[in-house]
């Protein structure tokens, strides 16, 4: 009796809090048909969004992905003094608002700041432009890559590496031969996160961007100014394209997630 | 390597040090006083203090609900079970612009269920609880799973009732990895921004949180006010970090 209560309980919960909700907008978006979605889809600033949103999110992802790894191998193969204090600033972007990310950004980068002048001399913009949402896209997902990549770097320990080494591999032969076939499942499962949080980040993107339509306008930005601009439609279409990919990458992540074990 | 150490730790000072030192600095531009005065201006202290309220209660309703969904996907059998632990992860991966849209379909003025908290406290909470639903499950599923069953059937064999073998025997066990969790679901709680965009209306006073005054004040280019809220945000993520690393070390010490 009491399995039951709690079995409902929990799925009660569940329902009202996620399916309802997710289902009743899939739902809705498909209301009118598929050719209504795609008409929506393909409406220039639509595809300029998905444009502006690919290239922030790859950029990010790859730049998280090789920087990451370093990081990983800073904080698990080297000792130094304050080596607890960069762990704790490499989880910090998880627990900092995307809206301080984005200010934290224009204080540093932008046109008024003594850097961002400095840089605007150069003619390099950074805020309201895409430097500035790669950033922000980096800094909300930076723990992603380290935080999978150290353990596994903990794990597999030095013995191979030194092997490698004694053998007459240099550095990047040890590297590339020896440590990244190791880390490799970790790795992947480290970008995909980043990808992921890459292609839905809306807060730091909002303040850093502008949401210049049609120039520095994500999908994200683009599902909301869609929204205010009363035509829920064209929302839900870009939501449910959003929400798709979200859901391709869970499916995917899990499919990863068991043969890390098996490696 | 060392070349490719001194990239990274440059890479991690220009994207997140030296801008979030930026952001302390900015906020005692007018001395300390006028932090004060910044962070306790009507409209900030009231954001401030529904966001804190509010994460608070999210924490508290995580730590059963959050707890109960885990209990739920490692003791029981059901059809579907794994279809459900699945979704549990949804609300990390979808956007929380798409969140907040979702949650306001079902409860904003064009409800098909007759509840609409459109622009109410109460969204705010709902939204909240969306995107913090995943952390007291997933932190407390692993240790769920990895419990010794004999510990609660000795206990049952004493003539212990399911109350107080799960209050004696599961809930001391279970503790580190519940307050890890609520821990987590109450800093994400604290910045949280995308989803409560939409369903909260934002008014000031009433449903607008900190993170969303912040923006405000960056649009209306008040970046010394923003600067100091947002360095009041910035600490409690701090001080739940360390929080998180001291509940680790005394796990760790128990384990």
């Amino acid at each position: 009796m009491a399995k039951w209560g709690l079995r409902l309980a929990a799925l009660v919960y569940l329902l009202f809090l996620l399916v309802l909700p997710v289902g009743l907008v899939f739902w809705r978006t498909f209301e009118h048909g598929l050719g209504a979605v795609w008409k929506q889809l393909t409406e220039p600033n639509a595809r300029h969004a998905f444009e502006v949103t690919l290239k922030v999110a790859v950029l990010a992802v790859v730049l998280n992905t090789v920087f990451g790894v370093l990081l990983a191998i800073l904080v698990v193969r080297h000792d130094f003094p304050g080596k607890r204090l960069l762990n704790a600033f490499i989880d910090l972007p998880l627990a900092v608002s995307p809206v301080v990310v984005g200010l934290a950004l224009i204080l540093v980068y932008g046109k008024f700041s003594t850097f961002g002048g400095w840089l605007a001399d150069r003619g390099i913009q950074v805020i309201f432009s895409l430097p500035g949402m790669v950033m922000a896209t980096i800094f909300v997902s930076l723990p992603l890559v380290v935080r999978e990549v150290a353990p596994v770097l903990e794990e597999i320990g030095i013995e191979q590496e030194q092997a490698a080494w004694t053998l007459g591999a240099g550095p990047l032969q040890t590297f590339c031969r020896v440590t990244l076939p190791a880390i490799r499942w970790a790795l992947a499962y480290g970008a995909v996160l980043t990808l992921a949080r890459s292609l839905g980040e809306f807060g730091a993107i909002a303040v850093v961007s502008g949401r210049l339509v049609g120039k520095t306008q994500t999908l994200t930005l683009y599902v909301e100014q869609q929204f205010q601009n009363f035509n829920v439609a064209g929302a839900y279409a870009a939501s449910f394209v959003l929400a798709f990919i979200a859901v391709v990458i869970l499916v995917g992540v899990n499919v990863l997630r068991p043969k890390e074990g098996e490696a | 390597m060392g070349l490719g150490v001194g990239l990274a730790t440059l890479y991690l000072s220009l994207i997140v040090l030296i801008p979030l030192t930026a952001v302390v600095w900015k906020s005692s531009d007018a001395g300390l006083s006028g932090f004060w005065r910044s962070v306790t201006n009507p409209e900030a202290w009231a954001a401030l203090r529904l966001t804190v309220v509010a994460s608070l209660l999210v924490a508290v309703i995580n730590v059963v609900f959050g707890t109960l969904i885990a209990w739920v996907l490692v003791r029981d059998d059901f059809p579907g079970k794994r279809a459900v632990d699945g979704l549990i992860d949804l609300p990390f991966a979808l956007p929380t612009i798409v969140a907040g849209l979702v949650l306001l379909a079902l409860y904003g003025p064009q409800t098909p269920i007759g509840i609409d908290l459109a622009y109410t406290r109460t969204a705010v909470l709902v939204a909240l609880l969306f995107v913090t639903l995943p952390f007291v499950v997933r932190t407390v599923q692993p240790v769920l799973m990895e419990l010794d069953r004999d510990m609660e059937e000795a206990a049952a064999s004493l003539g212990a009732g399911n109350v107080t073998i799960f209050r004696r025997v599961v809930l001391p066990n279970l503790l580190p990895a519940i307050l890890a969790g609520t821990a987590l679901s109450f800093a994400r709680a604290i910045a949280e921004f995308g989803s409560t965009v939409l369903i909260s209306g934002n008014i000031p006073f009433k449903t607008q949180v900190s993170a969303v005054q912040i923006f405000g004040q960056i649009e209306s280019d008040n970046r010394t006010g923003a600067a100091a809220v947002a360095t009041v945000l910035l600490i409690v993520a701090l001080a739940v970090i360390v929080a998180l690393d001291l509940i680790k070390r005394w796990s760790a010490r128990r384990g």
